[in-house]
């Protein structure tokens, strides 16, 4: 069913990684009739083969290639080899995501004018704004079937949510909810709806969570015109002399090199390996890697001002049980420099497994201050901050200098500092959190350090003029016509909204301009 | 857990042990009478076992866990030491290293200091070194990934195969 292209086929678009971004893409541009491939450096797993199991699932799903890490932050400290838990699958982060689909907000679009120059921060302006984007918006939301968008109604509460928004109305919030989440609340799009089974990290065994893996590429192999390719991971792009790309070279299960050929390249495999992969095509032609005459790539790392607080109570809880993002409280999202930083935050509900708490509630800890924590479990409550954090030009990804992955590239270092911008919201989100806990009794509260990345962000930014990024409004890169970015990080700024739905809004509007482009001959 | 293991056990063992309420050693394994189970030992002493989950529950503790969780979470360490000699030197080398500090300060090898207090002392002193840190690290997945543990905390586990929670209590509390 499924279209194989050969590998000398130039008149393919070739995208490299099925998450939100490349499976988004590829099922829009075969849609369209024009002839797509998929390299995905993960295997093909299916619905069925998702387990109930934290450890388990995190052994069988995640990225675990080799990624060294520095700087300031503590994951460089308790998960050195482990910057970012995503996901290395056919459907990519979106069979790990949670499910909040929030558009950014329009002052969000326009940072560096809304926030001034804030030193040391690399702000700048997207070159769109909301109301561009604001159709995508609406597409995507209604092809992810998005709760409390397009008559779709929101999920039911579950207990860790009902604690939470409790909690909200006792501090005086007003705006929260079970939130807009990619989640089906009732029957759509040909799959179910949740059955608050919980594990939406490990993988959603019902379907009703959107992923790219079963609700959009299946579909786009449909029409003949897309081709997926799993367990091929790309090592480098190439181009001719007059500087276009021509196609890739990638290894395939067995580890051997295989090239296929591209009329269009679209990179979509997170913003560490984006980068990474930019910057290992370092040619004679373009030797600090492709697409980085501004020497932006790898550059401005953002991962969102992450944190939790979990509260313990004197009843039962159970928080695990049903949606592990099951509300969401949006009062302190806005930009109200009056609190002492730039930008804001969200919180949402957020629950771990027992053997996850264990390792995340405070990494490192022991003794009977950390034990008695555990002992709580079952009268815990949990919530995650999201917020935006400043884009720095030293928080970069950078090629280790020594070590080389099995194929002998050189690996990411993923290298992360705190903005005195990123420490102060933290710390007024996490009195927020407990505040949230303690209006309902909670009997002891814990901050949470951040754990290893999910939002990763903003290493290949788009920018209006070349010198300032990567990328144009399109999503291709300044340097080559034909090379194109399709994830997170195109990001301009981070924003304090979970980016699926945003990726997923960029890679429908860039698969229009793709086609149009190439419809002129443009490409 | 080696539950098929019966190492031989003489009276006067037992009779050592004090009521038999704890770990004791046996010939090629570590034994708990009172549990009723026991653990082969043969690539480390059975001595070195019985140190490794005193810490283990010094390091975690949680009264309402048997000992047998414990020990069934330091299991990996005999595994790892049967087949790689650094790893077992490592190890040997920490707990002679934490006697010789628990014999400095108390008179008694570790597993013999008789409060918790002290003993967690005596950890605190070695918590930056990496024979601590490997007892740690270890027991973070060795304890709390058991899913024999999960129901002591009030963690349910898998749930897909029971059709979630949506009627089994996604959003049954009551004291709000």
């Amino acid at each position: 069913m499924a279209a194989p292209f050969d590998q000398n086929d130039d008149s393919v678009v070739v995208i490299i990684g099925s998450g939100a971004g490349g499976g988004t893409l590829g099922t829009d541009l075969a849609r369209k009739g024009i002839s797509t491939v998929i390299l995905e450096a993960g295997k093909r797993t299916e619905m069925e083969d998702f387990v109930n199991n934290e450890w388990e699932s995190f052994a069988n799903i995640s990225w675990l290639d080799p990624r060294t890490t520095s700087g300031s932050w503590r994951v460089a400290k308790d998960f050195p080899g482990l910057p970012a838990w995503i996901v290395k699958a056919v459907g990519g982060s979106t069979i790990h995501w949670a499910g909040a689909s929030l558009r950014l907000q329009p002052h969000e679009f326009r940072a560096l004018t809304t926030y001034g120059n804030v030193p040391g921060a690399n702000l700048l302006d997207w070159p769109i704004t909301l109301e561009e984007l604001a159709p995508y918006y609406a597409k995507a939301e209604d092809r992810m079937g998005v709760t409390r968008t397009n008559g779709i109604a929101g999920l039911p509460g579950n207990n860790n949510y009902k604690v939470f928004a409790k909690g909200a109305e006792k501090v005086g919030y007003k705006d929260f909810s079970t939130g807009r989440m990619a989640i089906n609340s009732a029957p759509r799009d040909g799959r179910g709806s949740c059955q608050q089974i919980g594990f939406c990290f490990q993988g959603c065994k019902s379907g009703a969570k959107w992923s790219t893996l079963y609700a959009e590429i299946p579909k786009g192999e449909d029409t003949g015109n897309l081709e997926v390719r799993p367990e091929s991971q790309v090592l480098r792009i190439e181009h001719d002399a007059s500087g276009k790309v021509t196609g890739v070279v990638y290894a395939d299960a067995s580890g051997t090199e295989q090239r296929q050929k591209a009329r269009v390249v679209c990179v979509a495999g997170n913003s560490i390996e984006s980068p990474r992969l930019l910057l290992n095509s370092a040619s004679a032609m373009f030797p600090d890697g492709l697409a980085n005459s501004s020497g932006q790539v790898g550059r401005n790392y953002m991962r969102h001002l992450t944190g939790s607080v979990y509260g313990v109570f004197d009843e039962p809880v159970h928080m695990y049980r049903g949606t592990t993002m099951a509300g969401i409280i949006s009062d302190e999202v806005k930009h109200d420099p009056g609190r002492g930083f730039v930008g804001g935050y969200e919180m949402e509900t957020l629950s771990l497994g027992v053997p996850f708490m264990a390792a995340f509630l405070d990494p490192g800890a022991w003794g009977r201050e950390f034990s008695s924590a555990m002992d709580g479990y079952a009268r815990m409550a949990g919530l995650w901050i999201v917020g935006e954090d400043m884009p720095q030009e030293t928080n970069r990804i950078t090629l280790h200098p020594t070590e080389k992955d099995r194929f002998g590239l050189p690996v990411p270092n993923v290298h992360f500092d705190d903005h005195p911008n990123d420490v102060a919201m933290r710390s007024h989100a996490f009195a927020a959190g407990r505040s949230v806990y303690e209006a309902v009794g909670a009997t002891r509260t814990f901050p949470t350090p951040p754990y290893p990345s999910t939002h990763n962000l903003g290493t290949n930014r788009m920018s209006e003029k070349p010198r300032d990024g990567v990328v144009n409004k399109w999503g291709q890169t300044h340097d080559i016509a034909n090379l194109f970015v399709s994830d997170g990080s195109q990001f301009t700024t981070g924003g304090a909204e979970n980016p699926t739905l945003t990726i997923v809004a960029l890679a429908t509007r860039q698969a229009d301009y793709i086609a149009e482009q190439m419809g002129k001959n443009a490409l | 857990m080696e539950t098929k293991t019966r190492p031989t056990l003489s009276r006067r063992d037992l009779l050592k042990t004090f009521g038999a309420a704890t770990v004791v050693v046996a010939a090629g394994a570590i034994v708990h009478p009172g549990e009723g189970w026991a653990l082969e030992a043969t690539a480390l002493p059975p001595e070195t076992m019985r140190t490794l989950v005193r810490m283990a529950r010094d390091t975690y503790p949680h009264d309402q866990l048997a000992d047998r969780f414990y020990a069934v979470a330091m299991k990996s360490f005999e595994t790892e030491a049967a087949g790689d000699p650094a790893f077992k030197a490592m190890v040997e080398d920490g707990v002679i290293a934490l006697d010789t500090l628990a014999n400095a300060r108390h008179g008694v090898a570790y597993v013999d200091v008789g409060w918790e207090v002290d003993r967690v002392a005596l950890l605190r002193e070695i918590e930056a070194g990496g024979f601590f840190q490997k007892v740690r690290g270890t027991l973070v997945t060795g304890l709390y990934n058991n899913e024999e543990v999960w129901p002591i905390f009030g963690y349910q586990g898998e749930s897909a195969s029971l059709g979630g929670y949506l009627t089994r209590g996604f959003d049954d509390i009551a004291w709000l």
